[in-house]
Protein backbone atom coordinates (compact mmCIF):
# COMPACT_ATOMS: atom_id res chain seq x y z
CA UNK A 1 0.00 0.00 0.00
CA UNK A 2 1.35 3.65 -1.06
CA UNK A 3 2.43 6.24 1.66
CA UNK A 4 -1.70 8.22 2.57
CA UNK A 5 -1.97 11.76 0.79
CA UNK A 6 -3.61 14.09 2.89
CA UNK A 7 -5.22 16.77 0.64
CA UNK A 8 -7.67 18.30 3.06
CA UNK A 9 -5.66 20.99 4.99
CA UNK A 10 -8.50 22.89 4.72
CA UNK A 11 -10.51 21.12 7.38
CA UNK A 12 -6.86 20.86 9.50
CA UNK A 13 -3.73 20.59 9.64
CA UNK A 14 -0.97 18.54 11.46
CA UNK A 15 1.10 20.31 14.22
CA UNK A 16 4.64 20.84 13.16
CA UNK A 17 7.04 18.95 14.75
CA UNK A 18 8.96 22.78 15.62
CA UNK A 19 5.79 23.31 16.95
CA UNK A 20 5.25 20.20 19.18
CA UNK A 21 8.64 20.76 20.49
CA UNK A 22 7.51 24.38 21.82
CA UNK A 23 4.32 23.45 23.38
CA UNK A 24 5.68 20.39 25.32
CA UNK A 25 7.71 22.42 28.42
CA UNK A 26 4.41 23.99 29.21
CA UNK A 27 2.17 21.10 28.79
CA UNK A 28 4.63 19.65 32.46
CA UNK A 29 7.17 21.78 33.98
CA UNK A 30 5.91 24.75 32.73
CA UNK A 31 2.23 24.11 33.75
CA UNK A 32 1.39 27.58 35.82
CA UNK A 33 -1.43 29.43 35.87
CA UNK A 34 -1.16 32.71 34.16
CA UNK A 35 -3.18 34.00 37.25
CA UNK A 36 -0.86 32.84 40.16
CA UNK A 37 1.26 35.39 42.31
CA UNK A 38 4.69 32.49 42.28
CA UNK A 39 7.33 32.17 39.98
CA UNK A 40 5.04 29.09 38.40
CA UNK A 41 2.33 31.46 37.38
CA UNK A 42 5.01 34.57 36.43
CA UNK A 43 6.47 31.94 34.33
CA UNK A 44 3.22 31.01 32.28
CA UNK A 45 2.32 34.81 32.52
CA UNK A 46 5.37 35.50 30.13
CA UNK A 47 5.03 32.91 27.76
CA UNK A 48 1.42 33.91 27.31
CA UNK A 49 2.39 38.27 26.70
CA UNK A 50 5.39 36.97 24.46
CA UNK A 51 3.07 34.67 22.83
CA UNK A 52 0.55 37.83 22.22
CA UNK A 53 3.20 39.62 20.53
CA UNK A 54 4.15 37.28 18.06
CA UNK A 55 0.27 36.87 16.78
CA UNK A 56 -0.31 39.97 16.85
CA UNK A 57 2.69 41.18 14.90
CA UNK A 58 1.38 38.57 12.17
CA UNK A 59 -1.45 41.07 11.63
CA UNK A 60 0.13 44.66 12.09
CA UNK A 61 -1.89 44.77 15.60
CA UNK A 62 -0.98 45.91 18.71
CA UNK A 63 -0.62 43.13 21.56
CA UNK A 64 -3.43 44.51 23.82
CA UNK A 65 -5.58 43.54 20.85
CA UNK A 66 -5.53 40.08 20.70
CA UNK A 67 -7.78 38.10 22.70
CA UNK A 68 -6.83 34.26 22.61
CA UNK A 69 -9.84 32.59 22.63
CA UNK A 70 -10.39 28.18 22.20
CA UNK A 71 -11.70 27.97 18.62
CA UNK A 72 -12.30 29.82 15.45
CA UNK A 73 -15.74 29.93 16.10
CA UNK A 74 -15.65 31.08 19.78
CA UNK A 75 -14.25 34.35 18.26
CA UNK A 76 -16.21 34.53 15.64
CA UNK A 77 -19.22 34.06 18.11
CA UNK A 78 -17.35 36.77 20.43
CA UNK A 79 -16.98 39.11 17.86
CA UNK A 80 -20.78 38.64 16.43
CA UNK A 81 -23.04 38.54 19.64
CA UNK A 82 -20.57 40.78 21.32
CA UNK A 83 -20.31 43.59 19.14
CA UNK A 84 -24.54 43.43 18.81
CA UNK A 85 -25.29 43.40 22.57
CA UNK A 86 -22.57 45.92 23.35
CA UNK A 87 -24.16 48.56 20.32
CA UNK A 88 -27.43 47.54 20.26
CA UNK A 89 -28.33 50.96 21.64
CA UNK A 90 -26.81 52.60 18.55
CA UNK A 91 -28.52 49.87 15.85
CA UNK A 92 -29.70 46.36 15.43
CA UNK A 93 -28.82 45.64 11.83
CA UNK A 94 -25.86 43.46 10.80
CA UNK A 95 -24.48 42.67 7.44
CA UNK A 96 -22.78 39.29 6.30
CA UNK A 97 -21.94 37.62 3.01
CA UNK A 98 -24.49 34.63 2.11
CA UNK A 99 -21.27 32.24 1.98
CA UNK A 100 -19.91 32.25 5.55
CA UNK A 101 -19.13 29.66 7.47
CA UNK A 102 -21.75 28.20 9.56
CA UNK A 103 -20.82 29.89 13.43
CA UNK A 104 -21.24 32.84 11.64
CA UNK A 105 -24.53 32.05 9.97
CA UNK A 106 -25.85 30.12 12.91
CA UNK A 107 -25.02 33.49 15.32
CA UNK A 108 -26.80 35.24 13.00
CA UNK A 109 -29.70 33.28 12.45
CA UNK A 110 -30.02 32.95 16.75
CA UNK A 111 -29.87 36.77 16.75
CA UNK A 112 -32.43 37.40 14.48
CA UNK A 113 -34.41 35.55 17.41
CA UNK A 114 -32.88 38.32 19.85
CA UNK A 115 -34.62 41.32 17.84
CA UNK A 116 -31.42 42.08 15.56
CA UNK A 117 -31.69 42.47 11.74
CA UNK A 118 -29.68 40.92 9.27
CA UNK A 119 -28.92 40.99 5.89
CA UNK A 120 -27.15 38.62 3.94
CA UNK A 121 -25.59 39.90 0.54
CA UNK A 122 -25.10 37.63 -2.38
CA UNK A 123 -21.85 36.77 -4.37
CA UNK A 124 -21.07 36.79 -7.67
CA UNK A 125 -20.23 33.17 -9.72
CA UNK A 126 -16.92 33.22 -7.79
CA UNK A 127 -18.24 34.04 -4.52
CA UNK A 128 -16.85 37.34 -4.74
CA UNK A 129 -18.80 39.72 -2.85
CA UNK A 130 -19.44 43.33 -4.57
CA UNK A 131 -17.98 46.18 -2.59
CA UNK A 132 -20.58 48.48 -3.70
CA UNK A 133 -23.50 46.63 -2.12
CA UNK A 134 -21.84 46.58 1.00
CA UNK A 135 -21.97 50.18 0.53
CA UNK A 136 -25.65 50.16 -0.28
CA UNK A 137 -26.52 47.99 2.74
CA UNK A 138 -25.38 50.21 4.89
CA UNK A 139 -28.01 51.50 6.85
CA UNK A 140 -28.33 54.60 9.59
CA UNK A 141 -28.54 51.49 12.25
CA UNK A 142 -26.20 49.53 11.01
CA UNK A 143 -23.44 48.97 13.46
CA UNK A 144 -21.48 45.25 11.96
CA UNK A 145 -20.26 44.45 8.54
CA UNK A 146 -18.98 41.19 8.59
CA UNK A 147 -17.32 39.51 5.59
CA UNK A 148 -15.23 36.55 5.82
CA UNK A 149 -11.39 37.01 4.21
CA UNK A 150 -11.21 33.67 1.84
CA UNK A 151 -14.28 31.17 1.95
CA UNK A 152 -13.26 27.50 3.55
CA UNK A 153 -15.13 25.76 0.56
CA UNK A 154 -13.96 27.40 -2.58
CA UNK A 155 -11.20 29.40 -1.49
CA UNK A 156 -12.54 32.69 -2.83
CA UNK A 157 -10.56 35.52 -1.54
CA UNK A 158 -12.67 38.64 -1.28
CA UNK A 159 -11.82 42.44 -1.76
CA UNK A 160 -11.81 43.01 2.32
CA UNK A 161 -9.95 46.27 1.87
CA UNK A 162 -11.91 47.97 -0.17
CA UNK A 163 -14.89 47.04 2.14
CA UNK A 164 -12.83 48.01 5.24
CA UNK A 165 -12.86 51.11 3.62
CA UNK A 166 -16.33 51.90 3.06
CA UNK A 167 -17.10 50.49 6.58
CA UNK A 168 -14.56 53.36 8.29
CA UNK A 169 -15.86 55.41 6.15
CA UNK A 170 -19.33 54.68 7.03
CA UNK A 171 -18.14 54.61 11.41
CA UNK A 172 -19.51 50.43 10.78
CA UNK A 173 -17.08 48.07 12.64
CA UNK A 174 -16.12 45.94 9.92
CA UNK A 175 -15.36 41.90 11.14
CA UNK A 176 -13.40 39.79 9.21
CA UNK A 177 -13.34 35.64 9.35
CA UNK A 178 -9.66 34.65 8.41
CA UNK A 179 -9.36 31.39 9.60
CA UNK A 180 -8.77 30.27 6.12
CA UNK A 181 -6.33 33.31 5.32
CA UNK A 182 -4.02 33.52 8.22
CA UNK A 183 -0.81 32.69 8.27
CA UNK A 184 -1.30 32.01 4.35
CA UNK A 185 -1.66 35.32 2.93
CA UNK A 186 -0.52 39.24 4.03
CA UNK A 187 -2.60 40.71 6.78
CA UNK A 188 -2.63 44.17 7.59
CA UNK A 189 -5.25 45.01 10.18
CA UNK A 190 -4.35 48.88 9.56
CA UNK A 191 -4.21 48.65 6.42
CA UNK A 192 -7.36 47.10 5.79
CA UNK A 193 -9.32 48.97 7.97
CA UNK A 194 -10.30 45.96 10.02
CA UNK A 195 -11.65 46.30 13.72
CA UNK A 196 -12.21 42.42 14.62
CA UNK A 197 -10.19 39.97 13.00
CA UNK A 198 -10.40 35.96 13.58
CA UNK A 199 -7.72 33.71 13.58
CA UNK A 200 -7.95 30.18 13.90
CA UNK A 201 -4.46 28.25 14.78
CA UNK A 202 -5.31 24.08 13.54
CA UNK A 203 -5.45 25.54 9.93
CA UNK A 204 -1.88 26.63 9.92
CA UNK A 205 0.37 23.75 11.78
CA UNK A 206 -0.94 24.89 14.97
CA UNK A 207 -2.49 22.72 17.93
CA UNK A 208 -6.51 22.72 17.94
CA UNK A 209 -8.14 24.00 20.54
CA UNK A 210 -6.91 27.65 20.39
CA UNK A 211 -7.85 30.63 18.31
CA UNK A 212 -7.34 34.34 18.56
CA UNK A 213 -9.78 37.54 17.92
CA UNK A 214 -8.15 40.54 17.32
CA UNK A 215 -10.25 43.50 18.57
CA UNK A 216 -9.03 47.15 17.69
CA UNK A 217 -8.81 49.46 21.01
CA UNK A 218 -11.26 51.59 21.43
CA UNK A 219 -13.86 48.66 20.05
CA UNK A 220 -17.33 48.55 22.09
CA UNK A 221 -17.88 44.58 22.85
CA UNK A 222 -19.39 42.38 25.44
CA UNK A 223 -17.89 39.29 26.77
CA UNK A 224 -19.60 36.03 26.45
CA UNK A 225 -18.03 33.73 29.14
CA UNK A 226 -17.82 35.75 32.66
CA UNK A 227 -15.61 34.59 35.50
CA UNK A 228 -12.39 35.67 36.24
CA UNK A 229 -11.66 38.12 34.33
CA UNK A 230 -8.88 36.84 31.89
CA UNK A 231 -8.13 38.28 28.59
CA UNK A 232 -9.09 41.69 29.61
CA UNK A 233 -12.06 40.83 30.85
CA UNK A 234 -13.14 39.29 27.31
CA UNK A 235 -12.71 35.58 28.08
CA UNK A 236 -12.57 34.37 31.35
CA UNK A 237 -11.34 30.94 31.21
CA UNK A 238 -8.11 29.45 32.54
CA UNK A 239 -5.57 30.37 29.53
CA UNK A 240 -4.49 27.01 27.67
CA UNK A 241 -0.79 28.33 27.43
CA UNK A 242 0.69 25.28 25.78
CA UNK A 243 -1.92 25.69 22.92
CA UNK A 244 -0.64 29.63 23.05
CA UNK A 245 2.72 29.10 22.73
CA UNK A 246 2.23 26.54 20.21
CA UNK A 247 -0.46 29.16 17.88
CA UNK A 248 2.58 31.31 18.54
CA UNK A 249 5.28 29.41 17.32
CA UNK A 250 2.90 28.26 13.86
CA UNK A 251 3.26 31.97 13.12
CA UNK A 252 6.33 32.54 13.38
CA UNK A 253 7.01 29.67 11.20
CA UNK A 254 4.39 31.36 9.25
CA UNK A 255 5.62 34.67 8.89
CA UNK A 256 9.12 33.46 7.73
CA UNK A 257 7.87 30.74 5.53
CA UNK A 258 5.04 32.14 3.98
CA UNK A 259 5.80 34.24 0.68
CA UNK A 260 8.25 31.19 -0.04
CA UNK A 261 5.33 28.75 0.68
CA UNK A 262 2.48 30.63 -0.65
CA UNK A 263 4.48 30.76 -4.24
CA UNK A 264 5.16 26.52 -4.03
CA UNK A 265 1.49 25.87 -3.20
CA UNK A 266 0.46 27.93 -6.23
CA UNK A 267 2.18 26.44 -8.64
CA UNK A 268 1.21 23.07 -6.90
CA UNK A 269 -2.40 24.31 -7.22
CA UNK A 270 -2.25 25.35 -10.43
CA UNK A 271 -0.87 22.01 -11.91
CA UNK A 272 -3.85 20.28 -10.19
CA UNK A 273 -6.40 22.91 -11.58
CA UNK A 274 -5.28 22.85 -15.07
CA UNK A 275 -4.28 18.75 -15.12
CA UNK A 276 -8.27 17.71 -13.68
CA UNK A 277 -10.03 20.18 -16.11
CA UNK A 278 -8.10 19.00 -19.13
CA UNK A 279 -8.01 15.32 -18.04
CA UNK A 280 -11.74 15.48 -16.98
CA UNK A 281 -14.46 16.03 -19.17
CA UNK A 282 -17.30 18.12 -17.67
CA UNK A 283 -15.56 19.25 -14.87
CA UNK A 284 -15.89 22.83 -13.98
CA UNK A 285 -13.70 24.92 -10.91
CA UNK A 286 -15.70 26.80 -7.96
CA UNK A 287 -14.42 29.82 -7.10
CA UNK A 288 -12.10 32.67 -8.69
CA UNK A 289 -9.73 31.29 -11.01
CA UNK A 290 -6.80 33.96 -9.74
CA UNK A 291 -8.49 35.37 -6.65
CA UNK A 292 -8.04 32.71 -4.98
CA UNK A 293 -6.43 31.04 -1.50
CA UNK A 294 -3.09 29.03 -2.53
CA UNK A 295 -3.88 25.92 -1.17
CA UNK A 296 -7.65 25.24 -2.44
CA UNK A 297 -8.78 23.62 -5.64
CA UNK A 298 -12.60 22.96 -5.66
CA UNK A 299 -14.58 21.01 -8.35
CA UNK A 300 -18.03 19.86 -9.99
CA UNK A 301 -17.96 16.98 -12.05
CA UNK A 302 -21.73 16.16 -14.02
CA UNK A 303 -23.39 13.35 -13.06
CA UNK A 304 -21.20 12.20 -9.80
CA UNK A 305 -21.71 12.25 -6.61
CA UNK A 306 -19.38 13.69 -3.75
CA UNK A 307 -19.38 11.19 -1.02
CA UNK A 308 -18.37 8.41 -3.64
CA UNK A 309 -15.81 10.12 -4.99
CA UNK A 310 -13.91 10.91 -1.49
CA UNK A 311 -14.65 7.60 -0.31
CA UNK A 312 -13.29 6.23 -3.47
CA UNK A 313 -10.17 8.30 -3.32
CA UNK A 314 -9.62 7.78 0.22
CA UNK A 315 -9.53 3.60 -0.88
CA UNK A 316 -6.80 5.18 -3.00
CA UNK A 317 -4.77 6.58 -0.10
CA UNK A 318 -6.06 10.12 -0.73
CA UNK A 319 -7.77 12.49 1.74
CA UNK A 320 -10.52 15.27 0.16
CA UNK A 321 -13.65 16.56 1.13
CA UNK A 322 -16.78 17.32 -0.44
CA UNK A 323 -20.26 19.80 0.11
CA UNK A 324 -22.87 17.25 -1.39
CA UNK A 325 -25.62 17.13 1.04
CA UNK A 326 -24.91 12.94 0.99
CA UNK A 327 -21.93 14.05 3.44
CA UNK A 328 -23.83 15.69 5.44
CA UNK A 329 -26.25 15.35 8.37
CA UNK A 330 -28.82 17.69 6.78
CA UNK A 331 -28.98 16.01 3.30
CA UNK A 332 -29.25 19.10 1.80
CA UNK A 333 -25.89 20.38 -0.35
CA UNK A 334 -23.41 23.43 0.37
CA UNK A 335 -24.88 26.53 1.06
CA UNK A 336 -21.78 28.00 -0.41
CA UNK A 337 -22.23 26.26 -3.64
CA UNK A 338 -25.74 27.28 -3.67
CA UNK A 339 -25.24 31.08 -3.69
CA UNK A 340 -22.60 30.69 -6.35
CA UNK A 341 -25.74 29.58 -8.60
CA UNK A 342 -24.47 25.91 -8.57
CA UNK A 343 -28.17 23.51 -9.16
CA UNK A 344 -28.17 21.13 -6.19
CA UNK A 345 -27.64 17.97 -8.35
CA UNK A 346 -24.58 20.23 -9.42
CA UNK A 347 -23.24 20.79 -5.75
CA UNK A 348 -23.57 17.38 -5.27
CA UNK A 349 -21.03 16.69 -7.38
CA UNK A 350 -18.31 19.16 -5.72
CA UNK A 351 -14.79 17.69 -4.33
CA UNK A 352 -12.65 19.89 -2.90
CA UNK A 353 -8.71 19.15 -2.86
CA UNK A 354 -6.93 21.43 -0.19
CA UNK A 355 -3.03 21.35 -0.29
CA UNK A 356 -0.81 22.14 2.33
CA UNK A 357 3.46 22.61 3.85
CA UNK A 358 3.71 18.17 3.33
CA UNK A 359 1.92 18.47 -0.45
CA UNK A 360 4.70 17.31 -3.18
CA UNK A 361 4.38 17.13 -6.92
CA UNK A 362 3.94 13.73 -7.29
CA UNK A 363 1.29 13.68 -4.68
CA UNK A 364 -0.23 15.72 -7.14
CA UNK A 365 1.07 13.83 -10.23
CA UNK A 366 -0.63 10.88 -8.21
CA UNK A 367 -4.62 12.64 -7.80
CA UNK A 368 -4.35 13.45 -11.64
CA UNK A 369 -3.23 9.98 -12.43
CA UNK A 370 -6.38 8.17 -10.22
CA UNK A 371 -8.86 10.83 -9.84
CA UNK A 372 -9.73 10.74 -13.60
CA UNK A 373 -10.34 6.97 -13.28
CA UNK A 374 -12.62 7.43 -10.02
CA UNK A 375 -14.76 9.85 -11.93
CA UNK A 376 -15.02 7.69 -15.24
CA UNK A 377 -16.13 4.70 -13.16
CA UNK A 378 -18.72 6.68 -11.38
CA UNK A 379 -19.61 7.84 -14.37
CA UNK A 380 -20.24 4.47 -15.78
CA UNK A 381 -22.61 3.62 -13.28
CA UNK A 382 -24.70 6.84 -13.59
CA UNK A 383 -27.80 7.01 -14.98
CA UNK A 384 -27.16 10.25 -16.42
CA UNK A 385 -24.27 10.52 -18.16
CA UNK A 386 -24.06 11.89 -22.05
CA UNK B 1 -18.85 -6.95 10.86
CA UNK B 2 -15.48 -5.07 10.12
CA UNK B 3 -15.74 -1.67 9.06
CA UNK B 4 -13.23 0.40 6.93
CA UNK B 5 -13.97 4.28 7.71
CA UNK B 6 -17.78 4.71 7.78
CA UNK B 7 -18.98 1.67 6.00
CA UNK B 8 -18.62 -2.28 6.63
CA UNK B 9 -15.94 -4.10 4.03
CA UNK B 10 -19.41 -5.61 2.32
CA UNK B 11 -20.98 -2.60 1.55
CA UNK B 12 -17.17 -1.10 0.26
CA UNK B 13 -17.27 -4.56 -1.67
CA UNK B 14 -20.47 -3.52 -3.41
CA UNK B 15 -19.19 -0.29 -4.06
CA UNK B 16 -16.23 -0.82 -5.36
CA UNK B 17 -16.91 -4.00 -7.98
CA UNK B 18 -21.28 -3.45 -8.66
CA UNK B 19 -22.78 -6.29 -9.57
CA UNK B 20 -25.18 -6.17 -12.74
CA UNK B 21 -24.62 -2.64 -13.24
CA UNK B 22 -25.44 -0.85 -16.47
CA UNK B 23 -28.56 -0.02 -19.10
CA UNK B 24 -30.66 -2.65 -19.87
CA UNK B 25 -31.48 -3.39 -23.67
CA UNK B 26 -35.66 -3.94 -23.66
CA UNK B 27 -36.42 -4.36 -20.37
CA UNK B 28 -39.64 -5.48 -19.08
CA UNK B 29 -40.00 -3.12 -16.22
CA UNK B 30 -38.25 -0.16 -15.26
CA UNK B 31 -37.96 1.29 -11.42
CA UNK B 32 -37.08 5.09 -11.15
CA UNK B 33 -37.09 6.32 -7.76
CA UNK B 34 -34.93 8.53 -5.47
CA UNK B 35 -34.74 12.59 -6.78
CA UNK B 36 -31.60 14.13 -7.53
CA UNK B 37 -31.99 17.26 -6.02
CA UNK B 38 -31.18 15.30 -2.60
CA UNK B 39 -28.64 13.26 -4.00
CA UNK B 40 -29.25 9.75 -4.87
CA UNK B 41 -31.07 8.09 -7.87
CA UNK B 42 -31.47 5.22 -8.42
CA UNK B 43 -32.98 2.97 -11.96
CA UNK B 44 -34.01 -0.39 -12.08
CA UNK B 45 -34.23 -2.91 -14.83
CA UNK B 46 -35.43 -6.35 -14.75
CA UNK B 47 -36.34 -9.03 -17.86
CA UNK B 48 -38.97 -11.21 -16.78
CA UNK B 49 -38.92 -14.88 -17.80
CA UNK B 50 -40.12 -18.54 -16.74
CA UNK B 51 -38.43 -21.13 -14.61
CA UNK B 52 -39.14 -24.94 -15.53
CA UNK B 53 -42.17 -25.08 -12.99
CA UNK B 54 -43.39 -22.33 -15.61
CA UNK B 55 -43.34 -19.86 -13.08
CA UNK B 56 -42.92 -16.20 -13.53
CA UNK B 57 -38.72 -15.13 -12.41
CA UNK B 58 -36.56 -12.14 -12.45
CA UNK B 59 -34.68 -13.37 -15.03
CA UNK B 60 -32.13 -10.44 -15.31
CA UNK B 61 -31.49 -7.42 -13.42
CA UNK B 62 -29.55 -4.19 -13.86
CA UNK B 63 -29.28 -1.36 -12.43
CA UNK B 64 -28.01 2.68 -13.09
CA UNK B 65 -27.34 4.55 -9.90
CA UNK B 66 -26.08 8.29 -9.13
CA UNK B 67 -25.25 8.50 -5.70
CA UNK B 68 -23.17 7.79 -2.90
CA UNK B 69 -20.99 5.08 -1.22
CA UNK B 70 -24.35 3.37 0.46
CA UNK B 71 -26.79 4.36 -2.75
CA UNK B 72 -24.31 2.06 -5.15
CA UNK B 73 -24.08 -0.82 -2.77
CA UNK B 74 -27.53 -1.04 -2.16
CA UNK B 75 -28.45 -1.07 -5.43
CA UNK B 76 -26.06 -3.64 -6.23
CA UNK B 77 -26.77 -5.94 -3.15
CA UNK B 78 -30.54 -5.95 -4.48
CA UNK B 79 -29.98 -7.07 -8.09
CA UNK B 80 -28.05 -10.31 -6.71
CA UNK B 81 -30.40 -11.04 -4.07
CA UNK B 82 -33.77 -10.91 -6.37
CA UNK B 83 -31.91 -12.64 -9.60
CA UNK B 84 -34.35 -15.93 -10.99
CA UNK B 85 -35.91 -15.03 -7.59
CA UNK B 86 -39.91 -15.99 -8.43
CA UNK B 87 -41.87 -12.48 -9.30
CA UNK B 88 -44.22 -13.77 -6.40
CA UNK B 89 -41.37 -13.78 -3.76
CA UNK B 90 -39.69 -10.60 -5.13
CA UNK B 91 -43.13 -8.79 -4.75
CA UNK B 92 -42.49 -9.71 -0.66
CA UNK B 93 -39.07 -8.61 -0.61
CA UNK B 94 -37.90 -6.62 2.25
CA UNK B 95 -35.43 -3.84 2.32
CA UNK B 96 -34.47 -5.48 5.77
CA UNK B 97 -32.33 -8.23 3.80
CA UNK B 98 -30.58 -5.62 1.75
CA UNK B 99 -29.18 -4.32 5.43
CA UNK B 100 -28.29 -7.51 7.03
CA UNK B 101 -26.36 -8.91 3.85
CA UNK B 102 -24.39 -5.63 3.82
CA UNK B 103 -23.72 -6.35 7.99
CA UNK B 104 -25.29 -2.75 8.14
CA UNK B 105 -25.09 1.11 7.09
CA UNK B 106 -25.04 4.03 9.25
CA UNK B 107 -28.21 5.21 10.46
CA UNK B 108 -28.42 8.14 8.05
CA UNK B 109 -28.17 6.09 5.43
CA UNK B 110 -31.15 3.63 6.03
CA UNK B 111 -32.79 5.34 3.55
CA UNK B 112 -30.99 4.25 0.66
CA UNK B 113 -32.31 0.45 1.00
CA UNK B 114 -35.89 2.07 1.12
CA UNK B 115 -35.03 3.76 -2.39
CA UNK B 116 -33.42 0.10 -3.61
CA UNK B 117 -36.42 -1.99 -2.60
CA UNK B 118 -38.69 1.02 -4.07
CA UNK B 119 -36.80 0.73 -7.24
CA UNK B 120 -37.66 -2.58 -7.58
CA UNK B 121 -41.08 -2.63 -6.80
CA UNK B 122 -41.65 0.31 -9.03
CA UNK B 123 -39.85 -1.60 -11.44
CA UNK B 124 -42.60 -5.06 -11.28
CA UNK B 125 -45.41 -2.48 -11.17
CA UNK B 126 -44.36 -1.03 -14.61
CA UNK B 127 -43.74 -4.85 -15.74
CA UNK B 128 -47.52 -5.80 -14.58
CA UNK B 129 -48.49 -2.24 -15.63
CA UNK B 130 -47.13 -2.68 -19.35
CA UNK B 131 -49.11 -6.80 -19.62
CA UNK B 132 -52.25 -4.93 -18.47
CA UNK B 133 -52.08 -7.31 -15.37
CA UNK B 134 -53.83 -7.08 -12.06
CA UNK B 135 -51.99 -5.03 -9.40
CA UNK B 136 -51.25 -6.69 -5.87
CA UNK B 137 -52.68 -4.78 -3.27
CA UNK B 138 -49.24 -4.81 -1.71
CA UNK B 139 -47.31 -3.33 -4.45
CA UNK B 140 -49.80 -0.44 -5.71
CA UNK B 141 -49.89 0.64 -1.91
CA UNK B 142 -45.42 1.07 -2.02
CA UNK B 143 -46.98 2.54 -5.18
CA UNK B 144 -48.89 5.14 -4.28
CA UNK B 145 -46.51 5.95 -1.33
CA UNK B 146 -43.85 6.28 -3.77
CA UNK B 147 -45.46 8.51 -5.81
CA UNK B 148 -46.69 10.77 -2.28
CA UNK B 149 -43.01 10.56 -1.33
CA UNK B 150 -42.07 12.06 -4.37
CA UNK B 151 -44.17 14.96 -4.82
CA UNK B 152 -43.41 15.41 -0.80
CA UNK B 153 -39.81 15.85 -1.85
CA UNK B 154 -40.71 18.24 -4.79
CA UNK B 155 -42.83 20.33 -2.78
CA UNK B 156 -40.45 20.31 0.64
CA UNK B 157 -37.32 21.65 -2.08
CA UNK B 158 -39.64 24.16 -3.94
CA UNK B 159 -40.36 25.71 -0.22
CA UNK B 160 -36.60 25.38 -0.20
CA UNK B 161 -35.65 27.10 -2.93
CA UNK B 162 -37.96 29.90 -1.82
CA UNK B 163 -35.51 31.09 1.26
CA UNK B 164 -33.08 30.87 -1.06
CA UNK B 165 -34.59 33.11 -3.26
CA UNK B 166 -35.88 35.39 -0.73
CA UNK B 167 -32.06 35.70 0.72
CA UNK B 168 -31.32 36.71 -2.60
CA UNK B 169 -33.76 39.36 -2.89
CA UNK B 170 -32.81 41.09 0.67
Amino acid sequence: MRKKIYMDYAATTPVDPRVVKAMLPYLSKKFGNTMSLHSFGQEAKQALEESREVVANLMGAKPNEIIFTSSATESNNLALKGIAFANKEKGRHIIISQIEHPCIMESARWLETQGFEVTRLKVDKYGLVDPEDVKKAIKKNTILVLIMHANNEIGTIEPIEEIGRICKERGVYFHTDAAQTFGKIPIDVNKMNIDLLTASSHKMYGPKGVAALFVREGTKIEPLIHGGGHEAGLRSSTVNVSAIVGLAKACEICKKEMKKEGQRLIKLRDKLIKGILEKIPDSHLNGHPKNRLPNNANFWFSFVEGESMVIQLDLLGIAASTGSACSSAKLEPSHVLLAIGLKPQEAHGSLRLSLGRWTTEKEIDYVLEVLPEVVKKLRKISPFKK
Amino acid sequence: MKRIGLYTRKVIEHFQKPHNWGKMKNPDGVGKVGNIICGDVMWLYIKVGKDKKGREIIKDVKFETFGCVAAIATSSVITDLVKEKPLEEALEFDRKEIVKELGGLPPVKIHCSVLAADALYEAIYDYLKKQKREIPERLLKAHQRIERDKKEIEKRYKEWIKIEEEMYKK
